[in-house]
């Protein structure tokens, strides 16, 4: 019991194949494993191995093809029928934060209003404060009131993060967060992330190029053609 | 926080020209709407209140085309017949009349009116009957004549105005060489009686040297048949029977046609306006599509984004409206002004009547139509997925 509790997400066997045309494309080939709650996983991989495609799918942003998931012991997908976008979002809300490699802020929003911007469409219960406290932790405080055309990259990506924890999710989901950053920047985002994964035992799964960003997870795990091995 | 007002505010302030273009697109055709809505209450509002005006229902003259000579008679117009004056008599013992005057119309060409000179309009009235019958009439100074037969007028407001007099000065009815006093001018009343001078009905036939009248007003007792009236007045030998009911009925049959193009041209107006409001809010969701995809990974419905995409549509046709209205109602004379140069036969005073309830009315129908063209670019955003927006630029 204790053991299943601690269990962030399982995939078994998880398949996405995309209808190119007439072909078709095994972007993931049958995916298992198992994240803990609090771990840092990191996701390595050439280019078009299906590292963005699994973290969707562990995001739920999509469904998969064939196979399952279970998000803290709750079956998400595998139940034999395609999960409805609406419930996805529920389930999405809940659960995870997300970050990408572009930032996507709202560019008429200043950046305190940018972090509070999920609260317009959900507010978890306890989350009062929230957006100050995350402004404060990510050095944001003396640019809350910029809009996001005023300040760098790097802190634009902070006010990314901000935002996506905003409603205290337990997994964050990166799809390479530093790819559009220099070393400084990227070496700065690497170290709030595993800062945040420390101190609040946030789960973080991260899809990097980068291999010093990759090794800044206490988990690595390799994609090629669509399918992963632990390193 | 921050709201989703604030959201959809903020985003049309984003594209500041196309936002302006489409407001612009809105506030013109909302002016022209409620405009013409104005104007198609205020004209029969101004006509009837002229008719009413008239103190009378129903006219009669010596024969002569109706229409022409009760728009002579609105615009205190010249050449008519003459009928004999026991006529008065006659239709005074109808049992359904309650009132008559006996009128004398006469136009005398007067030189130093206007460039090359213009029409003064005389109208003989009995002292006895004719105040009695327009008792609305109020004077703007002095007051009736002394007595059935006094070399006196009085002047209609614009009439005295345009003549610069005043009560006491001494007047020349033109072709005539006759003096007269001025002893009264009436206040403004927005009909024809404005550029009218009047006289005792006994001293413009002695200056005309004729015993006969043109017309004769009969007011009707309450409830009294009408139309039995016209028809037992119809009987009256060469006579003319002019119902200012059915005066109006012809003039609004003659300006319907030209209400339904006008309402026409409004209704295109917001059409135009519309597309334009679907193509501005439908292009901003496009170029977004990337900000809704991330809305949604952080709990959006898509219940939330639709209602997002049409509190913009709504702030554009709310505030166009307004803003359409108001200017509407500033220049409201100046609509005035152009739709009465358009018109055949304009009645005397507010043309284009733009009330509150007219205004609200208005934005309420601009606000809908708004909301229903908003529908689909707001339901197109609703419909986009998170993974469009991650995936589309990789
Ligand atoms: N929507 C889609 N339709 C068709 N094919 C797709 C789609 N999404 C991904 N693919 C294909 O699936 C495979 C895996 O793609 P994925 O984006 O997961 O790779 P990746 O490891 O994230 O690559 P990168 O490092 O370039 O981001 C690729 O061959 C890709 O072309
Ligand atoms: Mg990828």
């Amino acid at each position: 019991m204790s053991a299943s509790n601690s269990i962030a997400l399982e995939a078994r066997d998880l398949t996405r194949i995309y209808g190119r045309g007439s072909e078709e494309v095994r972007a993931l080939d049958g995916v298992s494993l198992q994240i803990r709650k609090g771990e840092f996983v990191s996701f390595m991989g050439p280019s078009g191995s299906g590292k963005t495609t699994l973290v969707n799918l562990l995001g739920c942003l999509e469904n998969p093809t064939s196979g399952e998931l279970d998000l803290a012991g709750r079956r998400i997908f595998g139940n034999g029928e395609v999960v409805g976008e609406r419930d996805l979002t529920r389930i999405r809300r809940e659960i995870f934060g997300y970050i990408f490699q572009n930032f996507y802020l709202i560019p008429t929003l200043t950046v305190r209003e940018n972090v509070a911007l999920p609260l317009a469409f959900y507010r978890k219960p306890g989350v009062e404060g929230e957006v100050e406290a995350l402004l404060k932790q990510l050095g944001l405080e003396h640019r809350m009131n910029h809009l996001p055309g005023q300040i760098s990259g790097g802190e634009m990506q902070r006010v990314a993060i901000a935002r996506a924890l905003v409603n205290r999710p337990e997994i964050l989901l990166a799809d390479e967060p530093t790819g559009n950053l220099d070393t400084t920047r990227t070496g700065e985002i690497g170290e709030i992330l595993q800062q945040l994964n420390r101190s609040t035992g946030l789960t973080i799964l991260m899809v990097t190029h980068n291999p010093d960003l990759g090794r800044l997870g206490g988990r690595h795990i390799e994609m090629r053609d669509g399918r992963a091995c632990e390193a | 926080m921050i709201s989703k007002f604030q959201i959809a505010s903020k985003n049309l302030l984003r594209k500041k020209t196309r936002t302006g273009l489409t407001l612009v697109g809105i506030i013109l055709s909302s002016w022209v709407l409620v405009s013409l809505l104005g104007f198609n209450r205020g004209y029969e509002k101004a006509l009837n209140r002229d008719i009413d005006n008239m103190g009378y229902q129903i006219m009669v003259m010596a024969k002569g085309c109706p229409y022409e000579a009760a728009t002579m008679m609105l615009q205190g117009g010249a050449g008519l017949r003459y009928i004999e004056e026991d006529v008065v008599k006659t239709i005074k013992a109808r049992p359904e009349v309650d009132k008559v005057t006996p009128i004398l119309m006469q136009a005398f060409f007067d030189p130093n009116k206007g460039d090359g000179g213009g029409i003064a309009g005389y109208f003989g009235v009995d002292l006895a009957t004719f105040p009695a019958m327009k008792p609305f009439l109020r004077f703007h100074k002095g007051g009736w004549f002394a007595d059935a037969n006094a070399a006196e007028a009085v002047m209609g407001y614009e009439a005295a105005e345009l003549e610069q007099r005043e009560v006491g000065d001494l007047i020349l009815v033109p072709e005539k060489n006759v003096q007269l006093k001025v002893v009264g001018i009436l206040q403004r009343t927005g009909t024809q009686d404005d550029g009218t001078i009047f006289v005792p009905l006994r001293t413009l036939q002695k200056i005309s040297g004729l015993d006969k009248i043109t017309t004769i007003g009969i007011k009707a007792k309450k409830d009294a048949d009408l139309t039995g009236l016209e028809a037992s007045l119809y009987q009256l030998p060469d006579m003319q029977v002019v119902s200012f009911s059915q005066v109006k009925q012809t003039i609004m049959k003659l300006i319907a046609t030209a209400r339904v193009m006008v309402l026409s041209i409004a209704v295109i107006a917001l059409l135009i306006a519309m597309v334009g409001v679907v193509n501005t809010v439908l292009m901003s969701v496009l170029e977004r599509k990337h900000e809704i995809g991330i809305l949604k990974t952080m709990g959006a419905m898509p219940g939330d984004i639709f209602r997002l995409v049409w509190t913009e549509t709504l702030i554009l046709c709310a505030s166009g409206g307004i803003l359409g209205i108001g200017l509407a109602l500033v220049f409201a004379r100046l609509s005035d002004l152009l739709v009465r140069r358009a018109l055949p036969y304009a009645p005397g005073g507010e043309l284009v009547a733009i009330d509150p309830r007219l205004s609200l009315l208005t934005l309420l129908t601009i606000v809908a139509v708004g909301l229903l063209s908003g529908m689909y670019p707001a339901w197109k955003a609703g419909r986009i997925r998170p993974l469009d927006s991650i995936r589309s630029d990789a």
